[in-house]
């Protein structure tokens, strides 16, 4: 390839592939808010249940 | 009370969701002939740029919007867009979320039939041993209603309605069963088939297996920059164009995914998630498959001259016969994965055309999820039939422009100006950054409120007036002469009356005519279903006045 097309291209796929993969991470990483959220899978997990109010 | 209850399964299935739905054919087969046509490389850089400054602020207004309707039980554009502007005009702005939708699923359904019929196709080794005029010729046929390879009577039909009934039944089950155990599953494959191919695209040798270029002709073709293009709006107009097609904005489908977010999680960052990983799909997968490998089989004057009539041709006409130059098994799981993955990426973005329609129904007339999905299913039916059954007359391509690119800017424009300017920047902004689980940069309120819009004037007028071979040089010396793809040419049938003009044949006259026809009743029969919609979409505000609801 030429030395063009090869910056060009691989400086966008470096970019795009990073950008993705840090969104993605970000979002397995951060933890997930106390229920209820908007989400059903986790909804029986204990320790992610609302803390009682106090009375 | 609405009866839609529906969620999400999880935060992963959602995003998935929502990329699967921006993941669509356009990504393997528009995106590139795109770039080939506009400056190569330089063309990822108005690409990217409209990305940033068009497409992210978009989805971030779209998503936001989705989640604020959603808090007042709306999963449909109609009602969503009502609750942020005063007017009741905005109602039957947003019918465009819904009408999109049916309209552009009618012809994508149809689209999405033959990657199935090609699956298995390709299974059945119907390609193998034919030469490229072979494979050429099976498509015309196929789309012709022609002879059936499979003594299936009318095949095109009997997939189409396999593919609509899948799909119906897929939306049937609901959001977290249905739509998003699908992204869960196509798309990972997806990814896993590009990459597949990808790699083979990466790796051809010259006078190996029939193939004339080494794949570096093929990606320098597609990546080497050519900067004088950079200057030209016609390159800017195209990257933003495809910045549209490619992210799903502009339809409704965004906002109704994303109503059924609660206002307390987090938008911004999901939204960042799905878009980017739309771009990963477009730019890194789809630019190593459809060039590359034609190239390296069929040299760069051939490809030039099959992309001119766009990516359809190549992926249908020209991509199997390639793939058997690679061995009879090779070809035969080549094939497969290349129509497999346009099936998933298709399917994934027919789905998120059904759930505006159903939520709607089941918001504003209390629809269960089960008849709210079949009559989708039935509505697409009638509607995409005309597509299979006059293909030739150009009621796909009436389709397509009208739903499935004027709609897209008009919609977007206006949704841009409702959410910056009339539902007000300051709240706004405020929904986007509720819950965030990333640090939204503040510059992106300044280009929400202006650039975006701006943007978005200038795409529509650019396609409206657009001047005669894309030379707006020319044009703003003063001659401005619309080109016979300008929105207004359009509505003339200039381009059509031109080749009727000039035709001799009396055949062709004949079915010159024909499309005529076909073309305006195609517009005549769209704007009926606007009509129609817009009709309930009164009946449903009517109803919320008669129950006190507004």
């Amino acid at each position: 390839m030429n030395t063009s097309a090869l910056i060009v291209m691989l400086s966008t796929i470096f970019l795009v592939t990073g950008m993705t993969l840090y969104f993605f991470g970000k979002v397995l990483t951060t933890p997930p808010r106390p229920e209820p959220d908007s989400y059903l899978d986790n909804d029986d997990e204990p320790d992610r249940q609302p803390a009682p109010k106090n009375r | 009370m609405s009866a839609n209850k529906e969620s999400w399964g999880s935060r992963m299935g959602l995003i998935l969701a929502m990329a699967g739905n921006a993941v669509g054919l356009g990504n393997f087969l528009r995106f590139p002939v795109q770039a080939v046509q506009n400056g190569g490389g330089a063309f990822i850089i108005p690409y990217l740029v409209c990305f940033l400054v068009m497409g992210i602020p978009l989805l971030w207004i779209e998503w936001s919007m989705g989640r604020f309707g959603g808090k007042s039980g709306h999963h449909s554009t109609p009602f969503i867009v009502d609750t942020m502007g005063k007017s009741r005009l905005w109602k039957y702005i947003g019918v465009f979320g819904i009408w999109t939708n049916i309209a552009v699923a009618s012809y994508y359904c149809y689209l999405e039939s033959w990657t199935m019929s090609y699956v298995f196709h390709s299974v059945i080794g119907t390609f193998s041993g034919l030469d490229q005029e072979g494979v050429s010729n099976f498509f015309n046929e196929y789309v012709s209603l022609g002879i059936s390879t499979l003594g299936i009577p009318y095949e095109p039909i009997f997939f189409f309605v396999l593919c609509l009934l899948l799909n119906t039944w897929i939306l049937s089950q609901g959001l977290a069963s249905g739509v998003e155990r699908v992204a869960k599953i196509g798309m990972p494959l997806l990814i896993l088939f590009g990459a597949f191919l990808a790699y083979k695209g990466f790796t051809i040798t010259a006078g190996e297996n029939g193939a004339i270029n080494d794949s570096s002709v093929g990606l320098n073709f597609l990546w080497t920059p050519n900067f004088d293009q950079l200057w030209s709006p016609s390159v800017w107009l195209a990257a933003a164009g495809q910045i549209f097609f490619t992210l799903s904005v502009g339809m409704g489908t965004v906002q109704c995914y994303a109503s059924y977010v609660r206002s307390k999680d987090d938008i911004a960052l999901n939204a960042m998630s799905a878009g980017w990983m739309n771009e990963f799909v477009e730019v890194v997968l789809g630019g190593a498959i459809l060039i590359p490998i034609s190239i390296g089989y069929l040299g760069i004057d051939r490809v030039t001259e099959l992309v001119q009539h766009g990516g359809l041709g190549l992926a249908f006409r020209t991509m199997p016969y390639l793939f058997y130059q690679w061995g009879d098994v090779l070809g035969a799981v080549a094939g497969v994965m290349w129509f497999g993955l346009l099936f998933f990426a298709g399917i994934t973005s027919s789905l998120a055309m059904g759930t505006p329609w159903i939520g709607f129904l089941q918001d504003e007339f209390n629809w269960k999820r089960k008849p709210a999905a079949w009559s989708f299913g039935i509505f697409v039916l009638v509607l995409g039939m005309p597509t299979v059954l006059f293909f030739e007359y150009g009621v796909f391509d009436e389709y397509d422009y009208w739903a499935g690119t004027v709609s897209l800017v008009v919609f977007a424009l206006f949704e841009s100006i409702l959410f910056a300017w009339i539902f007000g920047m300051n709240k706004g902004w405020r929904e986007i950054i509720s819950g965030s689980d990333i640090k939204v940069p503040g510059i992106y309120r300044f280009i929400i409120k202006f650039v975006t819009p701006l943007l978005l004037l200038w795409v529509f007028l650019g396609s409206l007036f657009t001047p005669k071979g894309g030379d707006w040089a020319a044009a703003f010396s003063g001659s401005w002469e619309l080109d016979d793809s300008s929105i207004i040419k359009k509505i003339m049938n200039s381009g059509l009356k031109e080749q009727l003009a000039a035709a001799t044949d009396a055949a062709q006259i004949e079915h010159l005519q024909d499309t005529m026809f076909f073309v305006n009743a195609s517009r005549i029969l769209l704007l009926l279903v606007w009509l129609g919609l817009a009709l309930l979409v009164y009946m449903a505000y009517k109803k919320r006045v008669r129950e006190g609801r507004i």
